[in-house]
């Protein structure tokens, strides 16, 4: 039954291997200028935790091969011992680590340490239980403040703007899609309103909790044109299934007329 | 001898039922309770996982009886999305902390430690008793949320703030249900505190004579170390559920900021901090991993170095391993929180350790996989379940490379990539070592053996069963399947539903095969064979005693032991080869 177990782990490691392989269920095709390093780190990675799991798998089964049932011979020791065994996970372990964690970095950095331009598009986008709405800031370039108060959903209130005491606030663009220029920068500012919410773009390579309470954004640039799923990854409650809105990548022309659009509503 | 013969007095069998079997402080009986309760709580886990699954592929259909359940919650025996979350929430926190904190661990550390140590009790079996019925009250209260007007919680078994602070406005459930649930781990964490003091005590105080640290067998080790662990982990968790319920009844903000609109309603609070609940959680929920794990690397070591008849490469290296893990698991926390809105320098602080950590457990892999070469592997269920563990152990493992990278997490954090990891490391691998310390030491617990061919056929559909479950949901995870949903309506999620459909099938034959098990455990009960003292043939302390051990373990005699219990390949005077931990006979290897 030794040599059964062997068959089947060598089944099992080289089946779950063929669908990585193939590219059967692989990542949609990144649309920023950032995704690619985490599309390289994350195939580097596969590539590195592809051949552990195969070499583990398969010497598991080799040697379960080879001693189960053994009833004749000597008892052998793997030759070199532990020690062979605490070198090879340090030096196998430590590059890996190395080559995934210190040069992976700079990919986690393009993200998170470089500000946004000065000139990137700023958009504020406001999670709440269960819809995402955006809101531009107009031609003053100024977002109106906020009045949870004020916020009431039957008058599309969304946000809570007060734009009878606000100057800033009129000219506010306030919108369910998030509409984009393409090759131009967005500084997107995460709003929650209630619970805690994600922003998740798959093929923007873009995933942010929207935290109650903390001003936090993200900033990304999209290189093609199109319309994407923009799904909630945190669990705000029963719709959360459900909450999702779209981001339309345009190019400047179309978006310069979108933009009118919304502004003359 | 005086001293042998006042213990003896002392340790009296109680003769009434509810003194020998229900309020017992003999630390076996507890042993079984907790296992009869960590089954109790994994038949309900996977019954609900189920009803996801089935819900998942099938959003609309009705499934029968379902209604008996909650009438809200399956109007027509149709689930609604909220009922859903219920069951995920009570699914993840009954296996998490009901079944992989209670099984591994405190099932059969409270049967094994003791006795393999020499000791005739726990230091405390009044607090061992206590440990047991206040973990029973957490569970009664946890499920007491089942019969609550609103139902179950659904804030997921991690319950983030505000969702789970502030109420019934934050949705179904998240009244009564969530503090129900709050309730219900504090208590948990006041009986786990109690159960690892004890562990620590008994420890360290009431090693026989000879048993040096370092003749401890690794699960007792296991054991040792998964107290430790827990004693600071769950000593974190218990404020952190003391804030939180403060936060539902008692008006206060440590987890809700202020200008929180819900439901229409600015919520009455102000000043604290979601992030806060996160970090006490996590503080808590990593470490929370290895207390599942630990324990059944433990419990595996031990089965595979009798069953290959050969000691481990190393023994000293997987203890040491096991110690650097629980040590470094204290700092790893923030890699669940990489897009969380922390610091992003911290992201890389906390990934640093993760990948860290990778180090001891590729060595513990490498050391059990050199130690097979040369040895003659007997197979039984207990062992096969055991090699299982290491195959599951690799391939839960190396999904964390890629979770540890925070850059990769952006992509990868909430999908199903996520969710394949951590059942397959901790939840299946903690599950296989359960099952293969079920096989192993149930001669020795009920004085029957269990059926053998049962148990292999209980391992083939098991093993791969749970491959076909989990390992393609790591391909839905790349996929950019997100988690926590009841129905996939999104456009890119709506072709992966074939993909879902055959996890589907495999979780239904997977639960199927594990009545095969069930079956085993209550025949073997009561219709195995009687079993021998010593029917795997191994060195450690409990195999020195009669199958069931006595009330009082060793007879009122205290033994000596010798050796270290990785005595084997020679041959021993009776022509076996083996050397008993008790016995004076010498032995080759000197130890």
């Amino acid at each position: 039954m030794g040599k059964l177990f062997a068959v089947v782990v060598v089944v099992i490691a080289i089946a779950s291997a063929v669908p990585i392989v193939m590219h059967t269920w692989a990542p949609p095709v990144d649309i920023s200028t950032h995704g690619h390093a985490i599309d390289e780190q994350l195939k580097d990675t596969m590539v590195e935790a592809g051949i552990s799991f195969l070499g583990a798998q398969l010497v598991l089964a080799f040697f379960v091969w080879q001693v189960a049932g053994r009833k004749d011979g000597p008892i052998k020791t793997f030759p070199g011992g532990a020690r062979v065994m605490v070198i090879a996970a340090i030096l196998l372990v430590g590059t890996e680590i190395l080559a995934l964690g210190v040069l992976g970095q700079k990919a986690w950095a393009d993200v998170y340490f470089t500000p946004a331009k000065p000139d990137a598009l700023q958009v504020q986008a406001q999670a709440g239980q269960f819809a995402f709405y955006f809101r531009y800031p107009g031609v003053d370039g100024k977002f109106g403040a906020l009045h949870p108060d004020k916020i009431d959903e039957g008058n599309s209130n969304f946000f809570g703007l007060d734009p009878e005491h606000d100057m800033d606030s009129r000219d506010d663009v306030v919108t369910g899609e998030l509409a984009i220029p393409v090759n131009r920068e967005v500084h997107l500012l995460m709003h929650a309103k209630d619970v805690g919410h994600s922003f998740y773009v798959r093929e923007l390579r873009i995933q942010q909790d929207f935290v109650p309470g903390l001003d936090l954004s993200v900033h990304f640039t999209a290189t093609q044109t199109g319309r994407y799923e923009i799904v909630c990854t945190q669990l705000c409650g029963l719709g959360h299934y459900n909450m999702r809105a779209y981001l339309s990548v345009l190019s400047p022309d179309d978006f310069d007329k979108w933009m009118k659009e919304k502004a003359a509503q | 001898m005086s001293e042998v013969s006042s213990h003896a007095v002392q340790h009296q069998a109680p003769t009434g039922f509810i003194r020998k079997h229900v309020f017992s402080l003999d630390h076996k009986v507890i042993g079984k309770q907790y296992y009869a309760l960590a089954l109790v709580a994994v038949v309900t886990g996977m019954m609900l996982s189920w009803l996801m699954r089935i819900h998942l592929v099938w959003p609309n259909a009705p499934i029968p009886g379902l209604h008996f359940l909650s009438k809200a919650g399956a109007p027509g025996n149709v689930m609604t999305p909220e009922f859903y979350l219920s069951l995920m929430t009570m699914h993840g926190t009954l296996m998490v902390f009901f079944v992989l904190t209670n099984a591994p661990f405190a099932a059969f550390g409270n049967y094994f430690l003791p006795i393999q140590i020499g000791a005739e009790d726990m230091a405390f079996p009044r607090f061992n008793m206590m440990s047991f019925w206040t973990t029973f009250l957490a569970f009664v209260v946890l499920m007491a949320a089942f019969f609550v007007p609103d139902g179950p919680p659904i804030a997921g078994w991690t319950a983030y703030a505000p969702l789970s602070a502030v109420g019934g406005d934050a949705g179904p459930g998240e009244a009564l249900g969530q503090t129900l649930w709050g309730v219900s781990i504090f208590i948990f964490c006041i009986a786990s505190l109690l159960g690892a003091l004890n562990f620590i005590a008994t420890t360290l105080d009431l090693r026989a004579k000879g048993m040096t640290l370092m003749r401890m067998p690794i699960c007792t080790w296991a054991w040792f170390i998964t107290s430790c662990i827990s004693l600071l982990a769950f000593a974190v968790l218990m404020p952190a559920c003391l804030l939180l319920i403060l936060d539902r009844v008692a008006g206060t903000s440590f987890f809700i900021p202020s200008n929180l609109v819900i439901s229409d309603r600015l919520q009455p609070h102000s000043g604290g901090s979601p992030l806060l609940w996160q970090h006490l959680f996590w503080f808590f929920g990593h470490p929370e991993v290895y207390i599942a794990i630990l324990p059944a690397m433990g419990i595996v070591s031990h089965i595979l170095i009798n069953s290959m008849r050969k000691p481990l490469l190393s023994a000293k290296v997987i203890i040491y391993c096991m110690m650097g893990i629980g040590f470094m698991s204290y700092m790893v926390w923030g890699h669940h929180m990489f897009v969380s809105g922390m610091n992003p320098f911290s992201s890389l602080a906390f990934s640093f350790p993760t990948l860290m950590i990778t180090i001891p457990a590729t060595l513990m892999t490498l050391i059990w996989l050199g130690s097979l070469y040369g040895s003659k592997l007997r197979i039984t269920a207990a062992s096969l379940f055991a090699l299982g563990f290491l195959s599951m152990f690799v391939s839960g493992g190396v999904s964390g490379f890629f979770l540890a990278q925070p850059a990769i997490d952006i992509y990868l954090h909430a999908t199903y990539f996520v969710v394949g990891h951590f059942h397959m490391v901790m939840g299946v691998a903690a599950i296989f070592g359960v099952f293969a310390g079920t096989y192993f030491w149930f001669p020795k617990m009920t004085g029957h053996m269990m059926s053998e061919s049962l148990g292999k056929l209980h391992f083939w559909g098991t093993f791969i069963g749970t491959y076909c479950i989990f390992m393609p949901f790591h391909y839905l995870g790349l996929a950019g399947n997100v988690r926590r949903y009841s129905a996939f309506t999104d456009d890119f999620l709506v072709p992966l539903i074939p993909l879902h459909k055959f996890i589907t099938y495999a979780a239904l034959f997977t639960g199927a095969v594990q009545l095969i098990f069930l079956f085993n455990l209550v025949y073997s009960r009561f219709k195995g064979a009687p079993a021998p003292d010593n029917p795997w043939e191994c060195t450690s302390l409990e195999w020195t005693m009669p199958s069931p051990p006595p009330f009082d373990n060793f007879g009122g005699k205290h033994p000596v032991v010798y050796h270290d219990p990785y005595q084997y390949g020679m041959t021993n005077a009776a022509g076996g080869d083996y050397i008993m931990q008790t016995s004076p006979e010498a032995s080759p290897t000197g130890d």
